[in-house]
């Protein structure tokens, strides 16, 4: 596992900004996916730091903590690109031609068809399932917006519009 | 005085993605523009999901009219025309109330129980909900009948689970209610984890408070101290209208302590799935709400003996909640008479796929597929043909189109192979390999199986290596025999039914297209042309423009041709890519 780690300084805010999250659960019984939701949320990704410290405030073993981490597919141990693509392969998207969609953007971007992060931290593509708007299929999310109705042109022009932003 | 003209747009996930947040911002800018006295209103999910954006005007003196198809762009001749001429704009007609339009018969074969507020009202206010009646049924189980009542209740309306395994309602509930715990948890299945089902996202963003209303009414059935709501982390919009929702139920005393004056407490907290299809199984699902890796258990024990922290819990799906209200409300027996002899009330299902008109429809059990798919839906696009209907998501079935007079409830559609399941229908037509789409199945539960029991883990891995190499040309003779010994294992000897169902989309196209299976096996073709390694790409010279895109992305320098003239691949050198195909603005690229 390769983890960027940030410097110095950041760290004791890190670590303040996940005190704030384990405390608010303090009370709850089981709330180990909820803090690691929001430790994500606040952090952009799981560091080893973070799931070290994590499992030390809430009395877990790292094993546990590693554990629900790596089971659900929400979770993610390194840092992501400054645009997350989420490309649905739900099965409407996938007759209607996900796959093409994927080549179009991982290729456009110089990915493999697996995704990943682009070198320059720009963009982070995913393949999902299901975002439970099938008849926009074929459809992808990019940070938070939804946009369908998609085909490789489409799908091409919108990714063009987000590397236009800078 | 006359009635204030309202406009209102559908918003729901399908309407935000389709552009509706930019709709309503120049609405609100139009009107502002030329001062009209107009209130603006949102609303979820209509269910004319093809037709999104979704536009509703109501003014005084003219009929009700919906809009379909609506950008930007189109939205000042909408209130030119609509509102400042009064005349209906008929470019953009979806519907008139009362009158007959080309696109009626979608919500006319239709009968709405469950989805009876969706697109009607607005979803984060509860006053919308309860001028529709809510909360009726809730102050009538709270006020007038004791909890075996609301227990029998259920049981008479014949109510059977809607999360696809359809276990009789009223039943576990009855299981749950006797068992002894000093704490009774009441958990609504909002894990919608089935790829091409949306329905109980719909309900939850359309009308979050009918669930929450159904889950109170259980909570007091079996005595529940605490209730929870697993949604799935993917519905942002569904579990901030459930927040909202528990917080306005909570103000108004239907949630708390002491709830109406009854003497009967209960807090609803919602839990946020965070990415795993296995946590639809209700053991599963328990160990993720206690904060593990969320790995079915053996049954027994049953959960509503020993579930969530050892204690009684009850789980039942969204629309299982949502149908609750009515039935108390309205009666069994009102709700018996809907429906067949086994299978009770209504199902929604999510038309998605090579259909005219895809969206949410709400039928009575016992239609028929054709209903479904031909009535409601409207057929197949573009004017091709029906091959096959995808039922019940990974863990149903693919039905052919002579299976088309099936009646959809608890017991036809299990007799034909496929399941009811939740609830997805996935439409396709003859652009659709069977072959590839039992590999895509696969691929998922293979990708979602939590490892724990062998037969699942290995026995989904070897059935999808058998797939891929169908798929790729490498077919053996014998490989049709394996994969249906092996899908017989994996569904016998799996723990829980994410593999015990698994292999149901390779048996149910095994049943149906195994002429398929053969022509990729033995000929090496796919006759659908999908399965790349088996099909030659060719180009259509009638539609050939001669633009020379594909020249240009061609990886391979396959393609040749004049400017201007039809071009030509050649199917030695081509690395079947596809990369033309996708290119080409023309559709004159074809495979064989």
């Amino acid at each position: 596992m390769v983890t960027k780690t940030k410097a110095e300084p950041e760290q004791a805010s890190e670590r303040a900004r996940l005190d704030k999250i384990i405390n608010k659960y303090r009370k709850q019984k089981g709330a180990l996916i909820p803090i690691l939701q929001e430790a994500q949320d606040s952090l952009g990704y799981l560091s080893e730091e973070s799931l070290f410290y994590i499992a030390k405030a809430t009395k877990r073993t790292l094993a546990q903590v590693y554990g629900v981490t790596t089971f659900f597919t929400q979770f993610r141990l390194e840092p992501i690109g400054e645009h997350l693509v989420r490309i649905c392969h739900g099965t409407a998207c996938h007759v209607g031609g996900a796959e093409d969609i994927d080549a179009t953007v991982c290729g456009h971007l110089g990915l493999s068809e697996e995704g990943g992060t682009t070198d320059d931290m720009e963009f982070t593509v995913d393949k999902v399932v299901c975002v439970g708007a099938c008849s926009l299929a074929p459809i992808m999310i990019v940070d938070g917006v939804a946009h369908g109705r998609l085909n490789a042109d489409r799908a091409r022009k919108v990714i063009k519009g987000y590397q236009k932003e800078k | 005085m006359s009635k204030k003209t309202r406009v209102v747009v559908g918003l729901a996930t399908c309407g935000i993605a389709a552009g509706g947040v930019s709709v309503m911002d120049e609405l609100r800018r139009e009107i502002k523009k030329r001062k009209l006295n107009v209130e603006l209103a949102e609303t979820g999910c209509i269910g004319y999901c093809f037709a999104e954006v979704l536009v509703e005007v109501e003014k005084a003196g003219m009929p009700k009219v919906t809009y379909g198809d609506i950008t930007t762009k189109d939205v000042p001749e909408l209130v030119e025309t609509h509102l400042v001429q009064r005349k209906i704009w008929r470019e953009k007609v979806l519907l008139i109330e009362g009158r007959k339009t080309a696109e009626a018969d979608f919500l006319k074969r239709q009968k709405r129980i469950v989805l009876r507020n969706c697109g009607l009202i607005d979803p984060e206010s509860m006053r919308d909900y309860m001028k529709k009646g809510g909360y009726e049924g809730l102050k009538k189980a709270l006020t007038k009948m004791a909890p075996e009542e609301v227990r029998a209740e259920v049981l008479a309306a014949g109510l059977r689970g809607r999360g696809g395994a359809g276990f009789p309602t009223g039943q576990k509930w009855d299981f749950c209610a006797r068992a002894e715990g000093a704490d009774k948890y009441i958990v609504c299945n909002a894990d919608e984890g089935d790829p091409g089902a949306f329905m109980d996202r719909s309900v939850l963003e359309g009308d979050p408070h009918a669930v929450i209303e159904g889950m109170i009414i259980g909570g007091y059935a079996i005595g529940a101290t605490h209730g929870y709501i697993y949604c799935r982390a993917e519905y942002p919009l569904a579990v901030k209208r459930l927040r909202l929702a528990i917080r306005e139920a909570t103000r108004k005393r239907f949630l708390g302590k002491n709830i109406l004056g009854s003497g009967y407490s209960l807090d609803i907290i919602v839990k946020e799935g965070a990415g795993a299809f296995v946590c639809g199984e209700e053991t599963a699902m328990m160990a993720s709400i206690e904060g593990s890796r969320g790995m079915p258990l053996p049954r027994p024990p049953f959960p509503a003996n020993k579930g969530i922290w050892g204690m009684p819990t009850n789980i039942n799906n969204v629309e299982t909640f949502a149908n609750v209200p009515w039935i108390i409300r309205n009666g069994a027996r009102k709700y018996a008479a809907i429906g067949t002899g086994g299978s009770k009330g209504t199902k929604v299902f999510c038309l998605t796929g090579k259909v005219r008109r895809g969206g949410l429809a709400e039928v009575a059990m016992g239609t028929t597929l054709r209903d479904v798919i031909f009535g409601v839906g409207g057929g197949i696009k573009e004017g091709r043909n029906f091959k096959a209907v995808q039922i019940g998501g990974p863990s149903g079935g693919c039905l052919p189109a002579a299976l088309l007079d099936t009646p959809v409830d608890y017991d036809s559609l299990p007799a034909a192979g496929a399941i009811m399941g939740s609830g997805g229908m996935v439409i396709v037509d003859d652009t659709t390999c069977m072959v590839d789409l039992a590999k895509y199945f696969l691929t998922f539960t293979q990708m979602e199986s939590c490892g724990k029991c062998i037969p699942c883990r290995v026995g989904t891995k070897r059935m999808l290596e058998v797939l891929i190499r169908i798929c790729e040309g490498r077919g053996v003779p014998g490989d049709i025999g394996l994969l249906e010994r092996l899908a017989y294992d994996v569904k016998d000897a799996s723990l829980c039914a994410l593999g015990g169902t698994a292999p149901n989309p390779v048996l149910t196209t095994l049943r149906y297209f195994k002429d398929e299976y053969k022509a990729h096996i033995f000929d090496k073709k796919c006759p659908a042309g999908l399965c790349v390694d088996l099909v030659t790409f060719h180009i259509e010279p009638d539609k050939c423009t001669g633009c020379g895109v594909c020249v240009r992305n061609c990886p391979s320098d396959s393609i040749t041709g004049e400017k201007k003239e039809p071009h030509v691949i050649d199917i030695e050198t081509c690395i079947r890519c596809r990369e033309c195909l996708r290119r080409c603005r023309f559709d004159a690229v074809y495979t064989v």
